[in-house]
């Protein structure tokens, strides 16, 4: 883990130093932080099945395959289910209201707008029909040809970026990113070089 | 018979709140042998408890962002009770005025999540008056106050570099760290530009320093810091002042008013004890006001008396005048060549390593005074709302998304200007006539318009960094919906300017000065009208030069602090 990188010496120098500060300053020592830091850990590990707050079971279904066609699993990652991204997306949205008029009415326009096209909702669409519909919402520019679109291109942009909020912020998002911090170094090694860029 | 109460305490110095300026006169007096109280209008600090160090944002239910997915009041990672906000204390604007006032309610105030920016003023900073004709000069030198910058740095830790930049003082440096590649980058454009960017100065221990820890690289100052390798009030100046034995803390004390007794001298501070709602009085020889500027500024307007029918101290009507804030103005930019960066650590220190200090100094400029600038970004914890540009750039979905996030990630670098601005008669706050907090104490209605100097000086802040986005490489990128530029106004053009007070530099509401008629305080922070009266936070500044005000406030609380120490001794107060 990541004491590791503290060197022994600079360990125990550091818990010299809280033995001298102890008589004054309220500081825990390095070693004594990172374990706290792995208690967190393993409390969050038994988190169990999540309750939805907000969304209904069919929406919140339909929320989970939007978010995991979002950001998918590929070789490199996991998907945004896994990352825990719809969990995340009900919990602020039970919270905002902005955001319950704006998915909460976006999934249901998604919805009605299958039903019309296809004869079903979103999650009984063959793939191909669910491909057709995403890609009319997925970009501003069909709402600037069909004004009609307008708001369910405004409710995907906002899913999308709290897709990537709640994929981004987990575990394996930070992982797929190559995020290296959030560590203990007893120095700063500054910029590694990089070939090219010197020039 | 009267009933006398011959229990009743009576203190040296009634401290009144808990961060930079009051932790700073609590280590001096305790330490100089006066016995104080200090009151805190929020609970005592348990950096255990309280601070978020080194949680990842998964381990935390909205990731990190605040209630409902929005950075109000900074999210969940920010070092605890920091509030744009606050249920039941709320604040006014006059209509046409749009302020914004940060406080903190905990043992040591807002120093807990500060940007731990530690500049000093400069020898001009003190004569800008003479030197421009705006505003007024300070009743003291830097000279004089030199010393106790010297001491404040000693005793906290600043890394920093001797440079000799014009009116940037250099100070006690412990050595800066080296810089990170978004820093090396933007240097490289800045020598080419001929704009000074040298290692920043923070108050952060680059080695272990009078008892605490070294800094270890998490970047995550704002959060806290359980080890207390950065500046805090409450870990760094509050312990040595309990360490004597002299100075009680009493915590949940929101002040209500300053009690004079017949000859006009502050005898006691009148509180309400959040915990119990009761009424509460502690008597002492002498107060002093550190409770943020404006709080300061309320506390004194709150102070009516025969003798002060206008509030404490305030025979000069100033108290509440020439308030002023750090002009502020961003932009960001993305650099392409960011993306072969290899994955590193690049966390650093819990701020920016390096800084563009005012380089045009002394010049010729289209503005009075000066800005810095500030820069940050790269390869940061991933955070909520970091990914809103690139998706709704490249917007549709799938693993090409996920793939341009991460080629993308890490390339993108925020500049902030802090510019100085010149005090002007439209901005001041005063008691609101009508609104009350749930206390039953007059709340402030705040007056705001910035200045024709303002609005220039932010103008040049956007020229200059899209200057040194595109001289590095860069181009520079829009805001973005959920962060949307703000409509604008002819006062305000959109997404150019901070609004009133959003920098958190609030300042100059209960200055000094050496005419009785335009100041309230005199060059020891001592009130004219009231000598056991002193102020020790950023209300008695009489410019906001363009460096953060922390460092400052610390100098000057430690100078006043040791003036009354001597004026004690000799039993004048």
């Amino acid at each position: 883990m990541a004491i590791d990188l503290v060197s022994r010496r600079a360990l125990l120098k550091s818990l010299g130093m809280g033995a001298v500060a102890g008589s004054v300053f309220r500081v825990i020592p390095l070693e004594a932080a990172a374990y706290a830091h792995s208690v967190i850990d393993a409390e969050k590990a038994d988190a169990g099945g999540y309750m939805p707050k907000f969304f209904d079971a069919h929406a919140y279904k339909t929320l989970q395959a939007l978010c995991e066609t979002i950001f998918p699993a590929d070789a490199d990652s996991g998907g945004a289910v896994e990352a825990g991204a719809p969990e995340f997306i009900d919990l602020v949205t039970s919270e905002n209201v902005g955001f319950q008029e704006k998915l909460g009415g976006g999934l249901k326009g998604l919805d009605a707008n299958c039903t019309s096209k296809y004869g079903k909702v979103y999650l009984e669409c063959a793939a191909g029909q669910q491909k057709e519909i995403l890609d009319l919402i997925a970009y501003r520019k069909n709402a600037e040809v069909d004004a009609g679109l307008a708001q369910s291109v405004e409710f995907f942009s906002l899913l999308r970026n709290l897709t990537a909020d709640g994929f981004f912020t987990s575990k394996i998002g930070i992982k797929y990113l190559g995020y290296k911090g959030n560590t203990f170094v007893p120095e700063f090694p500054g910029c590694p070089p990089v070939p090219g860029l010197e020039a | 018979m009267f009933q006398v109460n011959s229990r009743k305490t009576v203190y040296d110095v009634c401290i009144i709140g808990s961060g930079a300026g009051g932790g700073t006169a609590a280590k001096v007096l305790t330490e100089g042998g006066l016995n104080v109280v200090m009151l805190e209008a929020g609970p005592r600090l348990d950096p255990d408890r309280d601070f978020k160090e080194h949680m990842w944002p998964y381990q935390l239910p909205h990731r990190g962002a605040g209630i409902g997915g929005l950075g109000s009041n900074f999210g969940e990672f920010l070092a605890p009770n920091g509030f744009w906000e606050i249920d039941g204390e709320p604040y006014t604007t006059a209509p046409g005025s749009s302020f914004r006032w940060f406080r903190s309610r905990i043992e040591g105030g807002r120093t807990n999540h500060w940007g731990r920016i530690a500049l000093r003023f400069g020898p001009a900073d003190f004569r800008a008056h003479s030197t421009d004709g705006m505003g007024d000069d300070w009743p003291i030198t830097y000279e004089e106050l030199a010393p106790y910058y010297d001491k404040v740095e000693a005793y906290i830790g600043v890394f920093g570099s001797k440079e000799n930049v014009p009116n940037a003082p250099d100070g006690i440096f412990l050595p800066p760290p080296k810089p990170r590649c978004t820093e090396t980058l933007i240097k490289k454009a800045c020598d080419r530009l001929n704009i000074t960017c040298i290692p920043s100065r923070m108050a952060i221990l680059t080695k272990p320093l009078n008892g605490r820890d070294a800094c270890h690289y998490c970047a995550q100052c704002g959060r806290g810091c359980k080890s207390a390798s950065n500046f805090s009030s409450s870990q760094v100046m509050i312990p040595p002042a309990a360490a004597t034995g002299r100075l009680t803390m009493i915590a949940n004390a929101m002040a209500r008013e300053i009690v004079v007794d017949g000859s006009g001298k502050a005898e006691a501070v009148s509180y309400i004890d959040k915990t119990t709602k009761s009424e509460q009085r502690v008597y002492a020889k002498a107060v002093v006001v550190a409770a943020s500027a404006c709080e300061s500024a309320r506390l004194l307007l709150n102070s009516r008396s025969a003798n002060f029918p206008n509030g404490l101290g305030n025979s000069s009507g100033a108290v509440g005048r020439n308030l002023t804030d750090s002009v502020g103005s961003d932009l960001a930019g993305y650099f392409p060549q960011l993306e072969k960066m290899p994955a590193h650590n690049h966390d650093g220190v819990g701020g920016m390593h390096m800084y563009m200090p005012w380089w045009r100094f002394g010049k010729q400029n289209e503005f009075l005074r000066g800005y810095h600038i500030e820069f940050g970004g790269g390869r940061d914890m991933p955070g909520v709302g970091g990914f809103d540009g690139v998706c709704e750039e490249q917007e549709g979905y799938g693993v090409s998304l996920k793939q341009k996030c991460r080629s993308s990630y890490g390339t993108f670098i925020g500049f902030s200007g802090r510019g100085e601005m010149i005090p002007n008669d439209k901005c001041f706050c005063e008691l609101d006539p009508d609104v009350k907090d749930q206390w039953g104490i007059p709340v402030l209605r705040f007056h705001w318009s910035w200045g024709e100097n303002e609005i220039k000086m932010a103008a040049d802040m956007q020229a200059t960094f899209r200057s040194v986005v595109e001289g590095a490489g860069g181009t520079v990128i829009a805001g973005t919906r959920r962060h949307p530029k703000p409509q604008g106004t002819a006062e305000q053009p959109a997404g150019k300017i901070s609004k009133g007070g959003e920098i958190i530099h609030e300042l100059g509401t209960v200055r000094m000065g050496s005419d009785t008629k335009t100041s309230v305080l005199n060059a020891h922070c001592q009130a004219h009208d009231v000598k056991n009266l002193f102020v020790a936070d950023a209300a008695p500044f009489v410019s906001n030069p363009d460096k953060n005000p922390t460092l400052t406030i610390m100098a000057l609380a430690w100078r006043t602090s040791e003036y009354l120490l001597e004026q004690a001794k000799k039993g004048e107060v």
